[in-house]
């Protein structure tokens, strides 16, 4: 079982959850965070001075899936997400040691 | 005439009611647009006030309310406000009120348009723009209407300014729009409003302050202010119902409808509040509502990123009102009748005023927008704007 973590463009959360629905992905956790990658945020140029906005809002999902799917999820994600500049975000696999159901006290498996 | 202090004290209260209209429309966008370009958003109204409160006492009363010039325009008499004072001029309160009391329409009508600029525009290059659009378009429309020009003439009737407030800012919003172009990513993803509390409560700022721009507009604290004060209430309530129930029909009632739906009933009924009675400001209201959703629908079918609805609402809804005031006037009232009088010739004034603002607003805007645009730029760059308006053109930001 693994933990897949995408941080993503706040701009393209609809895609996604389209594009993991369609695979079959339902469950996920999503939250806004803020972040930044290594042009560390994006520089405006005002009256030539140089500004930093180096924190900027993505969105993070996060699903429990099994091994053997884990390819697949990452690539759907992906492809949904990518925009092709900077700031596109990033995927993280985690594994995950045990999933426990609340309402019943049941292991997932 | 001679001074009337009840009149005098009336105007100054509905002059202030009138200003508070114009952060109101700030809040009404702030609330609609993402949660990046919120103060941006409520900025370009207090701007709209500011830049209009100079402009109008330097030129833009005289180009207005000045000696007519071949019915277009006023002379340059009342420069930066000479021979404006507190005596009574023609009306029974001083000649300095009734300037403020025309001030801040001409300043919520350039905060109206910011609606066609949301979430993109050049801080700068809107200060230009507005500056040449309050004087090149307003003040024109202005001076058509109320201050002695060639549709004041004719005979075509304008009780608060459905023509010169909604239709000017309406349909300039729609030529602005066309010229600065769609927001990155509209039509691709979701631009959700992101505060619909806010938008409500700029609602019952304009709701609030419509009394002083509606029943003020009488000039007197008379039955004529009242008649104005109670149609207005009663064809904004009428235009919430309807836009309430029109969303209903295609999912959920919805709130934010209700109150779009408010704001188009209290645009219809600005030309006609002196003109019209009750049981007319309940059609005028309704047919405003359920008029103004479907031209929003048509506007966003169309891809058109006019953003906030300006055009849809007041240029819609200030066209609407400005035909209904040729239809439902009654004698009675304002002592003109409309076509369900059997007046003919009053509409026929009234499709001639309205259509010509429209075509003069819709060209001249455009025309003025090219030239900011060709020389200083409309928009942010792409970062800038992807970033969002409050960081990017104020260093600030709304929530922490």
């Amino acid at each position: 079982m693994m933990k897949v973590e995408a941080i993503i463009r706040p701009e393209r959360l609809d895609q996604v959850k389209k594009a993991l629905e369609e695979k079959g992905f339902v469950g996920m956790t999503v939250g806004e965070v803020t972040g930044r990658g290594e042009q560390k945020g994006i520089k405006l140029q005002f009256r030539g001075r140089t500004m930093d906005v180096d924190l900027l809002p993505k969105i993070r999902i996060e699903l429990i899936v099994k091994d053997e799917v884990v390819d697949t999820l990452i690539e759907t994600i992906s492809e949904a997400a990518r925009t092709g500049r900077p700031g596109d975000g990033r995927i993280f696999v985690i594994p995950v040691a045990r999933s426990v159901r609340v309402r019943t006290g049941e292991e997932v498996k | 005439m001679v001074l009337d202090s009840g009149d005098t004290a009336f105007i100054l209260v509905a002059t202030a009611m009138v200003m508070l209209m114009i952060p109101g429309v700030g809040l009404f966008y702030g609330g609609l647009v993402r949660k990046k370009d919120v103060v941006s958003m409520i900025g370009l109204s207090f701007l709209a006030l500011a830049l209009v409160s100079v402009q109008w006492v330097l030129v833009g009363y005289s180009l207005s309310f000045g000696t007519d010039i071949a019915g277009f325009i006023g002379g340059l008499d009342f420069l930066g406000l000479r021979g404006v004072g507190m005596g009574a001029g023609d009306a029974t309160i001083p000649g300095l009120l009734f300037m403020a009391f025309q001030l801040v329409f001409a300043g919520i009508t350039l905060a109206i348009i910011t609606s066609a600029v949301a979430e993109r525009v050049k801080i700068g290059s809107f200060i230009v723009f507005g500056l040449l659009w309050t004087t090149l378009v307003y003040d024109p429309l202005a001076h058509w209407a109320w201050g002695g020009g060639w549709a004041g003439q004719l005979g075509a009737l304008d009780f608060a300014g459905g023509t010169v407030v909604h239709i000017s800012s309406g349909f300039g919003a729609l030529a602005l729009a066309l010229v600065i172009g769609k927001r990155i990513g509209f039509g691709e993803h979701d631009m959700e409003p992101h505060n619909i509390p806010m938008t409500m409560l700029g609602a019952a700022l304009l709701w609030f302050g419509w009394f002083g721009f509606n029943a003020g507009s009488a000039l007197a604290a008379n039955g004529l202010a009242a008649n104005a004060f109670v149609v207005t209430n009663t064809s904004a309530a009428a235009g919430a119902l309807a836009w309430l129930f029109a969303s209903w029909v295609k999912g959920k009632p919805s709130a934010l409808g209700m109150v779009s739906g408010g704001i188009a009933g209290l645009v219809a009924i600005t030309p006609a509040a002196g003109f019209v009675d009750t049981m007319s400001a309940l059609v005028i209201g309704a047919v405003a509502g359920v008029l103004c959703y479907k031209a929003l629908l048509f506007r966003v079918g169309k891809g058109l990123d006019e953003s906030l609805d300006a055009w849809a609402v007041h240029g819609v809804g200030g066209l609407w009102g400005a035909l209904a005031t040729g239809i439902f006037a009654v004698e009675a009232v304002g002592g003109y009748s409309g076509l369900l009088q059997g007046n003919v010739d009053q509409f026929v004034a009234q499709v001639i005023g309205a259509v010509a603002a429209v075509v003069y607003a819709f060209v001249v805007t455009y025309a003025l927008a090219k030239i900011v645009d060709s020389t200083m730029g409309l928009r942010v760059t792409e970062d800038e704007e992807y970033v969002g308006l409050d960081i990017s053109q104020h260093g600030e930001k709304a929530y922490a």
